[in-house]
């Protein structure tokens, strides 16, 4: 399902990670799920986070610049071969898929995956049909 | 339409300008070979004498002065009235070497007040203004220039100077501040900052700014009109001449009027110092014409521009010069090409999303110089894809090689991290001495 993600511009200097880490910290958001893109010279850190809204909030008084934008999160097998199914699914419909990023669920024996097509609703609609579990916002928050 | 502040000196005829300018440039060249030994030293050795000047065109006859003649004279050896007359002393900003100290008697004073009562006029000033002068007051002539012209018009002058933004907001709302000055890159620093304090722009009695001690371009002032919602427009001067007022743009806003009754522009190539003729581009040489303090003959200004006659809209007659678009010192040679600092700042600016911040480093990393722009990542230009953002970088250098005709690394940097600047921006950081 359609989940909300926050992206962090991060300039490769020393201790901007942290930084931005650390006002979450602060302000007790705790993170969900976390990756991070990087270049020669600038990164992106994205996460997944319990109040999307209010840690852009934090952020941006801290002078980054974040960006929300919707990803999908579902559940997969954890498992040998969960994954390449989905991203089967996708290529098999022709789905770029732009980024991806996952963690494993300690309770349940599923992986938690987020990843960015570049049109959303048509990733989400052919996962659905495959019979992807698909996680909601809330499921992804509270676990 | 503003009020012409003095309609008999800023309409002349071409002919009474003509006779007024010879008039005055005879007798400035006769004082200043009598009273300045360093000019009778020069007249000499260019084998010229003041009789010689029987015509405008004869002032090509004498020899330049530059900066570094000025330095030479440190600190009082281009004073020409004794130093009793001399009521104020001003230094010229100096980053290298010693600063130039130039003196100014009562009528320099009275001088100096007059043409910054033109041009605050022409940014339309009144007796009914409330003047917030954010330029620093100091031996620095911003800050004073502004203060003499306003209070010649009978404005009132808040002497706040420069720094200090949260300040200056609150004065502005509070005091109902209508005419700032400062530097362009400071308004534009103080419109951000409005924006961090929660200060509506909108709804301050603010509505119109003169902008100068520093280059800038015609994008920057539509961002200042757009974000402080009032009239911009661009004064020009120098403390060698006098301080800010040599020049300054009417509501027309297409070109500055030059106080030529006072000061005589010529424009001279760059590399070869001939005079180049009206409409060409080079480097202005300005002469005082009426100066007691320090007079100037045949200043090189270093600043490129061109100069234009014409009927102006406002009424007024006298000369325009475009806005200044690079120093001759400035210009930077990169593998070969020259370039000028406010022309990648001009391509810049015209990329939307784009803060009006930036930073230039040249450096010689393998025997060949390599030119990186920093810019900031607005949230425009921010993406959570790493391929949008690459293209928006390659597109940044794209525009710029396309508009300068040089090929530059572009890297993004967090926002409200390049340097806002108070009095003069540097903004470019030439590393290759270093190695």
């Amino acid at each position: 399902m359609r989940v909300k993600q926050i992206s962090i511009f991060l300039e490769n200097k020393k201790g901007r990670l942290l930084e931005a880490l650390k006002a979450l910290g602060r302000e007790k958001i705790n993170i969900r799920a976390l990756s991070i893109a990087d270049t020669l010279d600038f990164g992106i850190l994205r996460l997944i986070v319990a109040d999307p809204d209010k840690a852009k909030l934090v952020l941006e008084q801290s002078n980054f610049t974040v960006k929300e934008n919707d990803v999908i999160a579902m559940a997969v097998k954890d498992q040998p071969g969960g994954l390449a199914d989905v991203l089967s699914t996708l290529s098999n419909a022709g789905i770029n898929v732009e980024y991806i990023y996952a963690f494993a669920d300690k309770q349940e024996n599923d992986a938690v995956v987020v990843l960015r097509t570049e049109n959303i609703d048509e990733g989400i609609k052919v996962l659905k049909k495959a019979g992807v579990h698909m996680l909601s916002a809330k499921e992804i928050y509270s676990l | 339409m503003s009020l012409i502040w003095n309609k008999k000196a800023e309409c002349l005829l071409p002919i009474e300008k003509d006779q007024l300018q010879l008039e005055r440039l005879q007798h400035i060249v006769k004082y200043a070979c009598e009273k300045v030994p360093y000019y009778k030293k020069a007249f000499d050795k260019a084998g010229v004498k003041p009789s010689d000047i029987k015509s405008l065109k004869d002032i090509e006859k004498l020899p330049f002065t530059s900066k570094a003649e000025l330095r030479d004279a440190y600190p009082f050896g281009m004073f020409a009235a004794p130093m009793e007359e001399i009521v104020e002393i001003h230094t010229s900003s100096g980053t290298t070497g010693k600063p130039v100290v130039m003196g100014y008697t009562t009528a320099d004073i009275e001088l100096w007040s007059e043409v910054m009562a033109r041009s605050l006029s022409m940014a339309g000033c009144t007796k009914a203004d409330i003047v917030q002068n954010a330029y620093g007051y100091g031996l620095f002539t911003g800050g004073l220039g502004v203060h003499y012209g306003a209070r010649k018009i009978g404005a009132n002058v808040i002497p706040i100077s420069a720094g200090n933004t949260k300040r200056q907001l609150e004065i502005m709302r509070d005091f109902g501040t209508t005419i700032l000055t400062c530097t362009p890159s400071y308004a534009l620093f103080l419109a951000e900052s409005a924006k961090d304090d929660k200060i509506d722009l909108k709804s301050l009695k603010l509505r119109s700014g003169v902008f100068g001690a520093e280059m800038w371009t015609e994008k920057m002032r539509e961002e200042i009109e757009k974000r402080l919602h009032i009239s911009a427009t661009n004064i020009y001067g120098l403390t060698e001449i006098i301080g800010p007022g040599v020049a300054q743009e009417c509501e027309v806003k297409n070109g500055l009027h030059l106080q030529e009754d006072l000061f005589y522009p010529e424009i001279v190539s760059p590399e070869n110092l001939s005079v180049l003729s009206e409409g060409e581009k080079g480097e202005l040489v300005l002469t005082t014409l009426t100066r007691e303090g320090t007079p100037m003959i045949r200043f090189r200004t270093k600043d490129i521009t061109s100069l234009h006659r014409g009927e102006c809209k406002c009424g007024r007659t006298s000369i325009k010069m475009d806005r200044i678009t690079g120093r001759s010192d400035d210009m930077l040679k990169i593998r070969g090409v020259i370039v000028f600092p406010s022309s990648i700042e001009k391509a810049l600016l015209e990329i939307k999303g784009l803060e009006p911040h930036y930073k230039i480093i040249i450096t010689r990393p393998h025997q060949l110089d390599e030119i990186e722009v920093q810019v900031e990542a607005s949230e425009i230009l921010f993406s959570d894809e790493i391929r949008h953002m690459e293209e928006t970088k390659k597109n940044i250098e794209n525009h710029i090689e396309k508009s300068v005709g040089l090929k530059l690394k572009v890297t993004l940097v967090e926002p409200k991290t390049l340097p806002r600047s108070e009095g003069k921006a540097k903004r470019v950081f030439d590393q290759r001495e270093l190695k």
